[in-house]
């Protein structure tokens, strides 16, 4: 039987603020244990909360680039549940009355094929502490340092089909939230969490199959793979006869396994109810224009801008402005140069390249826009041939100082000087007497390829520091006697 | 000294009569030596009493003090006092110590009040007659074998006694002006946002609002100018200037339009409660107010819609109190499962577990249109019914409480009789408005009391009609049998 996946995803997106979304105490990443949980975040009796308006900002930030309409009201309501990383016994979230209503999000896939995703909702909420399970000897520690961060959690409708269409998604989303700098992007450090909803069904079928639900996955490898693996399972369940139980599992990127955490039937009654200790927010048209105003370019703004004024392909323009950072750094090296073109080609082959290989981010690169565009500028005025400077370029990274500095002390300048190549190429044909003679009398179509001989011989002698094009011309002269 | 009002003693200490420091003296040992007898503090804090009252006392001759400077007074054991147990009489929090004021208690601390001790009440504040309370009940001064009211009953009995010149208070159904007319007191309960909420223990946050209990309504309007305020970490604060409430105390009431509810008078009024209450609007009539008869049609329902809505609540509000973080833990808890059932099963006492069972109920999938989502429209009817009257009349007049206080272990046995002392005070609550309570006679030598209710914001207009009644009766005035 011909299978097909429906995917959809929850999103969890802590927002960039400085401070938590009910309390003035920090957001920072990586505090000692609970130093950074003030009176409010540890639940203390009599402590109450007070909603943090830049969260309200970013996530109507996020609605207006989604294409959403924004929640003119929004309500918080408590979801009751016990857990020891949840001080309040309740999760402050937002549920029949979101900041974020209907939305979409438009994706482009290999081949240029195009996929709209919907957007159910999004909302906010407050994020709870970690549990921690190790070197506690038989107990649990709590932290409470994340109790608090503001999240804005993501909902999409069952649009996807493959693993592809959820990683483009997610990708997608990512470039959203860090373009808008309304979330730090580090996923590793749990900026963004996904949660995928999962169900196989017969192709041509209407009715949705029985859904599972991959928590807490924060990459998209782990995404891809979860997808692939889960997606296996279903149908070989089915196809054994079975039945999909409604489930939430747990997928571990390490032994590439995932299990069953809990089914439906152990789910909690929630017992939401609107939160009395915060009203409504009330949120009308100008504040909305004022948030407008304010939002940083986005991604597909961008990509149509380069296009536009640095005359980029519209592919090379969408792949470098899916990464801020990347973008930025091609803004101030194509500045600097002038070789828009050029300057996008470095960054998607070698720069690209030497900073995945040495994992390192590119608005950290040790080479600069500035240590790249002068070396850029040394392949269009001819001092470098590409070959070289991919030799430069490596003796750049490697901290040897800026491109003029290194074809100095190496000596790497390519040889133009019309007087120096002559001389290589007399005792290159002086050597190769046979082929100067087959040259001379092959017909003159064939010569173009015979001429690569020549070329590279003297390419050799010349330690590759020849000017091609003045090689190619003085030794077609030359041969052409 | 302690015969004297708050009033009485603004003037005093100006005078130099007596220092912040020998007030301060006389009713701590005056709390040394009786209250044995009614048990209204449960915690008392002389050291820090004595020092607060010598730093107001050199604020005092130094000039410019504020009115308060130098005044003591107790607080509810519901509000959070930085280094001072906060126990919500619950053994759950027998061992908080806050780190944090509550906002009134800051507010009171900056104008110079001092702190004699946190006062007892009914656990979280659920109850009507300060039984549930973990340090025991409360006695009655008035009558030794009944109840003071509840749940602000501590802070009721220790004014009543004069162990406490007046005291903070809370109400979310009744809390205070029950209290008050069970012990023969002045007690306010202000609109609904008017008082921060901020460091006070939350039982019902929609409900939830600070008040004072004091023996005369001018006392009330003095303790109210420095406990008002908006705070900004209260998000249902409402911003708006805190008036003079003793600027307008001696205005005529010649023209105050007074609506008299007859849901207010039906069955399981003690007919010599009404009887007082009708001789008090006599008295109001008598000082030029002129009497309509109005409707609150939805009073019948405002009993079982606080029962749903004040329960949901707390439910969720009570849920913090896990055992994790501070707070009553068990001995040796096996798993997480045990920690969380045994702490609470043996921090919380039956009324809280009873009201965190119907919350939770009332809440659940399948119930809460039935009985959550009904309750709130029930709530936005009973609100429309006091907004409909106050545009015909300005205060609504009635009794506070269906009877006299009843003697212990009458009701306790019964939580529907227990609830349906509440009927006339709860209504306010839900409505958001503020009521105020003054004393209009007695029943076998327990005082019965008179409930205004105003409009939002109108705290001025009820102190200005219960001084004015206070001006020409002196139930108030009266001392409860065997305070010398």
């Amino acid at each position: 039987m011909q299978w097909e996946t429906v995917i959809g995803l929850e999103v969890h997106v802590q927002l960039a603020t400085k401070t938590k979304i009910f309390s003035g105490a920090s957001t920072a990443f990586g505090a000692e244990p609970n130093t950074q949980a003030c009176a409010v975040d540890l639940a203390l009796p009599g402590t109450l909360p007070v909603a943090n308006e830049q969260a309200f900002r970013y996530a109507t930030m996020f609605g207006l680039a989604v294409n959403a309409e924004i929640g003119k009201r929004s309500v918080f309501e408590r979801k009751n549940y016990f857990y020891p990383d949840l001080p309040k016994g309740y999760q402050t979230t937002q549920l029949a009355e979101p900041i974020v209503g209907p939305g979409f999000v438009d994706l482009e896939l290999e081949g240029g094929r195009t996929k709209r995703v919907r957007i159910h909702h999004a909302h906010l909420e407050e994020d709870a502490g970690k549990s921690l399970h190790e070197d506690f000897a038989g107990m649990s520690g709590i932290d409470l340092n994340r109790a608090g961060t503001p999240l804005i959690e993501v909902v999409t409708e069952p649009d996807m089909r493959n693993a592809e269409e959820a990683v483009a998604f997610a990708k997608k989303l990512h470039s959203i939230v860090t373009s808008l700098e309304i979330c730090d992007g580090e996923m590793s450090q749990g900026s963004m969490r996904f949660d995928v909803n999962i169900s196989v069904r017969p192709k041509g079928q209407e009715k949705l199959g029985t859904r599972t639900e991959t928590k807490n996955l924060n990459s998209f490898k782990f995404i891809e793979e979860a997808i692939a693996l889960e997606v296996e399972r279903q149908i070989d369940v089915l196809e054994d006869g079975g039945t999909i139980r409604q489930e939430t599992r747990l997928y571990n990127g390490d032994t590439k396994k995932a299990r069953s955490m809990r089914s439906k039937e152990d789910s909690n009654d929630y017992r939401y109810f609107p939160c009395p200790d915060l009203l409504p927010v009330i949120i009308d048209d100008d504040y909305i224009e004022s948030v407008r105003k304010q939002m940083p370019e986005l991604p597909e703004a961008k990509r149509a801008r380069f296009v536009e004024q640095y005359g980029l392909s519209d592919y090379d323009a969408g792949q470098i402005t899916m990464d801020k950072f990347a973008a930025a750094y091609f803004e101030a090296a194509a500045n600097i140069s002038g070789e828009a073109k050029l300057t996008a080609n470095w960054i998607m082959a070698d720069l690209g390249a030497y900073l995945n290989r040495t994992e390192q981010r590119i608005d950290q690169s040790p080479v600069t826009p500035e240590l790249l565009s002068g070396l850029i500028v040394r392949i269009k005025d001819g001092t470098l041939s590409s070959k070289i400077a991919k030799q430069v370029f490596e003796a750049i990274s490697n901290g040897e100082g800026d491109a003029d500095t290194i074809i100095e002390t190496k000596g790497l300048k390519q040889v133009s000087d019309t007087g120096a190549l002559e001389k290589i190429i007399d005792d290159i044909l002086a050597a190769n007497t046979a082929q100067v003679d087959g040259y001379r009398a092959a017909a003159e179509e064939k010569r173009s390829k015979m001429l690569g001989f020549f070329v590279g011989q003297a390419m050799k002698a010349s330690k590759g520091q020849a000017n091609p094009q003045a090689l190619n011309e003085l030794l077609v002269k030359k041969l052409n006697g | 000294m302690h015969q004297l009002t708050i009033a009485e003693l603004v003037k005093g200490l100006r005078n130099k009569d007596f220092s912040s420091v020998e007030v301060t003296q006389h009713y701590l040992d005056r709390i040394a030596r009786l209250d044995k007898v009614y048990n209204s503090y449960i915690t008392t804090t002389p050291a820090l009493a004595l020092s607060q009252a010598a730093v107001a006392d050199k604020r005092l001759a130094a000039g410019n003090a504020p009115a308060l400077c130098g005044i003591p007074i107790a607080h509810k054991d519901i509000f959070c006092t930085m280094g001072v147990r906060t126990s919500c009489a619950s053994k759950m929090l027998d061992n908080f110590i806050a780190p944090y004021n509550a906002t009134i208690v800051d507010n009171y601390l900056d104008s110079g009040v001092v702190m004699l001790g946190k006062t007892n009440m009914d656990e979280f504040a659920m109850g009507s007659s300060n039984e549930t309370s973990y340090y025991g009940p409360v006695k009655n001064p008035w009558a030794i074998d009944c109840v003071p009211g509840g749940s602000s009953g501590g802070s009721a009995a220790a004014v009543a006694a004069h162990l406490a010149p007046a005291a903070t208070a809370s109400d979310t159904g009744g809390s205070i002006r029950q209290p008050a007319a069970h012990c023969g007191l002045t007690g306010i309960k202000p609109t609904y946002g008017r008082v921060s909420r901020w460091g006070m223990i939350a039982f019902a946050s929609s409900l939830d609002q600070a008040g004072i209990l004091s023996r005369t309504a001018e006392d009330a309007a003095i303790l109210l100018n420095d406990m008002a305020s908006y705070d900004n970490k209260d998000s249902t604060s409402v911003e708006r200037d805190v008036p003079d409430y003793t600027a307008t105390l001696n205005d005529s009431l010649k023209g105050l339009r007074i609506g008299v509810p007859k849901e207010y008078f039906g069955e399981g009024l003690n007919p010599e409660t009404a009887a007082h209450v009708e001789a008090a609007i006599k008295i109001y009539e008598s000082l030029g107010a002129t009497i309509h008869s109005i409707s609150l049609p939805h009073t019948n329902l405002s009993v079982p819609a606080y029962y749903v809505i004040a329960p949901a609540e707390c439910s969720a509000n009570l849920s913090r109190l896990d055992g994790v973080r501070y707070g009553h833990r068990c001995e040796n808890p096996k798993d997480l499962n045990d920690l969380y059932m045994r702490s609470r099963s043996e921090g919380f006492g039956d009324e809280v577990k009873r009201r965190i069972l119907v919350g939770a109920y009332a809440l659940s999938a399948g119930y809460y249109d039935a009985y959550y989502s009904k309750a709130q429209k029930v709530r936005r009817l009973i609100k429309q019914d006091f907004v409909d009257a106050f545009e015909s009349v300005d205060v609504i007049l009635g009794p506070t409480s269906p009877s006299p206080a009843f003697q212990f272990g009458s009701k306790s046995k019964d939580p529907v009789a227990m609830y349906l002392e509440d009927i006339y005070t709860i209504a306010t609550n839900l409505a958001g408005l503020p009521g105020l309570s003054i004393p209009c006679g007695f029943v076998e030598n327990k005082p019965v009391g008179l409930q205004l209710i105003g409009n939002f914001f109108a705290e001025a207009q009820l102190l200005n009609a219960a001084h004015q009644f206070q001006q020409v009766t002196n139930f108030h005035q009266q001392t409860a049998p065997g305070i010398e």
